[in-house]
């Protein structure tokens, strides 16, 4: 194909990713968006203008070089576009189904000054996908430096950390707590937005190309501490990758009735244990006829999402009113946290959107289980410390919501199990690890910190970042180039 | 993957096995728990330390067959491998000598209770023991009890073995016979049993721990499925726990999420039960 002018390029309109439709979709666990076929990826990438100075890269976390791995694939080199890829990304095929492109590397592009930007993840996804299937690229381990270094997770900080750091030609050792490991990938993201066998298999493609060994079950703070890793175990280094695992609850009267869960509970059972799939699985999970799920992030969403999948489940078998699936959120759409896209598929599907409404009360019936929740209406006022607009309750505005089942969707905190007996590591107020933002390093020697137990609940690329720059940091230790303690 | 080195059938329903997992052992204490998941399709499910051998890197776990997992967990023989055994989890008992400690479990809780009685009587108490069950079928480890207790009072709720009794009917003579001796109590079984042993010492004000046992998937803190209503406010009794002040437990909220997933339950055993009838038939 001639070389098009930037006039033509600009007349190519965005290409839409295949999805299922909402009515579909909404009664299975299958990936809703489908990916682009090989012609539509050619077609969106027609449309990058290869500017000299691309903003798109400077608002990725991890620095994907955009402009190069774009022409390598409409040049049709695969191979060139996974390898460019790959330079900074080591995991495209998850990054490009969750990053938020829309307020990273999209949202800095040319064309969204005057249209629609270049579909950058898809294209991502795209790229990622197609070598999950061919493997024309694989990861290639440095010379053997004779240093072993303890990722402690197995999430997006962990790997990404673990990757760089192989490929180095550092030994790694990953311990995970959970049986499987990808972490919130595999526990928390639904199937239908991030398929387990994409996540397994980049994390064993890449485990397999730089010899990372991966210890399940391994709970750090009670099977080893960091203490006895640095010691007794001989690790030179370790990273903490442990994420923010622990749920919050709001604090009202009934949240410990039968059918209060936290988002992570209902997610866990419903994405690692296969819960959807009982009793074929083991795991049961139950889902209210009315469900209220509280919170607007990503997870809130994910949970609205999944429980309407459950409910179309029931219908199936029984016959019976699919019921209604709602999220609560104390403030107005303008501020809902989650991914555009999530919000869009939601609504598409069925959920019910209750803006300005909080949670007062939960009621359970004489059995214990939930019967009812009463809510208050809310308005909003000056901005608050977040810069949004603070929620103010609207006095004598409550009101009662028929539910049997509500799912607490209100963010996480770091767990504190990992820093048992790990001395010299400190942490903030909010049970975060203190860390260096850029190099990740700690208050304690050899130990460096990344993604969400330095940050609180953030985005799986954001902790991507922050592993691969302490790994940077930490190749450099090993190597003797630098001494920070 | 976790070999089960040893198995030994306690009773019909009551099995116990010894497990491979000489990481756990390393660091396993009583009144710790582990989670086991038996294969690729298995839940996630928490039992208690019944013992554990550093040297030998050895974990012991007694197990009930009450649902379709423990009944599975069952039917696994020496050297077949359970696919997940995640421990120590919890906090161990505090052993002190509190002088006089009273000891009391109730069907499968006598296996948890059985290290913490041993690390009790180690740390110079004097332990009295109250085992009961509902028959004589389901009781075991009398004499494990007896080499652990200076006083063991063995009893079943049919009379068919020891003293025709609950477990509380004994603990309250003691309380009462012993009025101010007894510095602490133990008791760990069923919740039902341990909310009426709960109510039982709450009068005397003798402190009282129970370990419990919960819905649970992750036991890091995680799900927060495990969450029990204190006085003070709720916890997580897999990092918080297992072993609370039964005085503060709110027992009837604990009753009621235990039964949260009771016709999930039945259904599993049910096709669980059919599965068996087909392979037997084979």
């Amino acid at each position: 194909m001639a070389e098009l002018t930037n006039r033509e390029r600009l007349h190519i309109p965005r290409q839409a990713m295949p999805t299922q439709e909402p009515l579909v979709r909404r009664t299975n666990f299958d990936e809703v968006a489908l990916g682009f076929t090989p012609e539509l990826a050619q077609q969106e990438a027609e449309r990058c203008l290869q500017c000299a100075r691309p903003h798109c890269v400077e608002g990725c976390p991890v620095g994907v070089l955009i402009p190069q791995f774009i022409r390598a694939l409409r040049e049709g080199d695969m191979e060139g576009a996974v390898r460019t890829m790959k330079e900074k990304n080591n995991l495209p095929a998850i990054c490009g189904r969750v990053c938020p492109q829309e307020t990273q590397c999209e949202v800095r592009c040319v064309l969204a000054k005057k249209g629609e930007p270049v579909a950058i993840g898809r294209l991502e996804r795209f790229v990622g996908d197609y070598e999950l299937n061919y493997r024309t690229c694989p990861l290639e381990r440095g010379e053997e430096t004779g240093k072993r270094v303890a990722v402690v997770g197995s999430g997006p900080a962990g790997l990404t950390c673990a990757v760089d750091l192989g490929r180095e030609g550092h030994q790694v050792t990953i311990f995970e707590s959970l049986h499987a490991p990808g972490g919130v990938l595999v526990y928390g993201i639904p199937e239908f937005r991030m398929p387990k066998g994409v996540v397994h298999g980049e994390i064993d493609y890449a485990a397999e190309c730089l010899g990372i060994k991966v210890h399940p079950d391994a709970v750090i703070g009670r099977l080893y501490t960091i203490d006895e890793l640095l010691n007794g175990q001989g690790f030179d280094a370790v990273f903490l990758g442990t994420g923010a695992g622990l749920p919050t609850f709001l604090r009202i009267p009934g949240i410990n009735y039968s059918g209060v869960l936290s988002a992570n509970e209902f997610l866990t059972r419903v994405n690692l244990m296969k819960g959807y799939l009982f009793p074929e699985y083991d795991t049961p999970v139950k889902v209210g006829r009315r469900v209220a799920v509280i919170g607007a992030g990503n997870v809130a969403m994910d949970s609205a999402r999944c429980s309407l999948r459950l409910q179309s489940l029931r219908v199936r078998e029984t016959g019976e009113e699919p019921g209604e699936v709602h999220i609560v959120y104390r403030r107005s759409r303008v501020e809902v946290p989650a991914r555009a896209e999530e919000v869009h598929h939601a609504e598409e599907e069925g959920v019910i959107f209750d803006f300005l409404t909080n949670p007062v009360e939960i009621y359970g019936d004489e059995s214990g289980k939930v019967c009812g929740m009463r809510c208050i209406r809310m308005e909003l006022g000056e901005p608050d410390e977040s810069g949004r607009r603070r929620p103010i309750p609207i006095e004598g505005s409550e009101f009662d919501m028929d539910v049997d089942m509500v799912v607490m969707a209100l963010g996480t905190r770091p767990n504190p199990l990992v820093f048992n007996e790990a001395g010299g590591l400190e942490r903030t107020k909010w049970g975060t690890a203190v860390a260096d933002r850029e190099t990740g390093r700690t208050t304690k020697a050899r130990v460096w910190a990344g993604g969400d137990v330095v940050t609180g609940a953030a985005t799986v690329i954001s902790a991507m970042g922050a592993g691969k720059r302490a790994a940077a940091d930490i190749d450099r230790f090993l190597r003797g180039e630098i001494d920070p303690w | 993957m976790y070999e089960i080195l040893h198995k030994k059938t306690l009773s019909e329903v009551n099995k116990l096995m010894v497990i491979a997992a000489p990481e756990v052992a390393r660091k396993a204490r009583a009144g710790q728990f582990v989670i086991v998941r038996i294969g690729e399709h298995g839940e996630r499910i928490p039992l208690t330390v019944a013992d554990y051998d550093r040297e030998e890197g050895t974990i012991t776990i007694i197990f009930q067959e009450v649902g379709k997992t423990t009944m599975h967990l069952g039917t696994l023989e020496q050297g077949d491998e359970l696919a997940t055994f995640v421990g120590p989890l919890g906090h161990p008992t505090e052993i002190e000598n509190y002088g006089t400690v009273v000891c009391v479990g109730g069907g499968v809780g006598i296996a948890p209770l059985y290290p913490i009685a041993r690390a009790l009587k180690e740390a110079g108490n004097t332990v009295v023991s109250i085992i009961g069950a509902r028959n004589k079928e389901l009781l075991f480890w009398e004499d494990e009890m007896r080499t652990v207790s200076d006083e063991l009072i063995v009893c079943t709720d049919d009379g068919s073995y020891g003293r025709k009794a609950l477990v509380t009917a004994p603990l309250k003579e003691l309380l009462e016979q012993r009025d101010g001796e007894i510095a602490r109590v133990w008791a760990i079984g069923p919740a039902i049993m341990m909310k009426f042993c709960a109510a039982t010492t709450e009068p005397f004000n003798v402190p009282t721990i129970v370990s419990l046992n919960t819905i649970m998937i992750d036991g890091t803190g995680m799900c927060g499925g495990c969450r029990v209503q204190l006085t003070d406010g709720a916890k997580f009794v897999c990092v918080d726990g297992p072993e609370f002040d039964a005085h503060q437990v709110d027992w009837d909220l604990l009753l009621a999420r235990q039964r949260f997933y009771l016709e999930e339950e039945k259904q599993a055993v049910g096709r669980w039960q059919h599965q068996c009838r087909l392979e037997a038939r084979g």
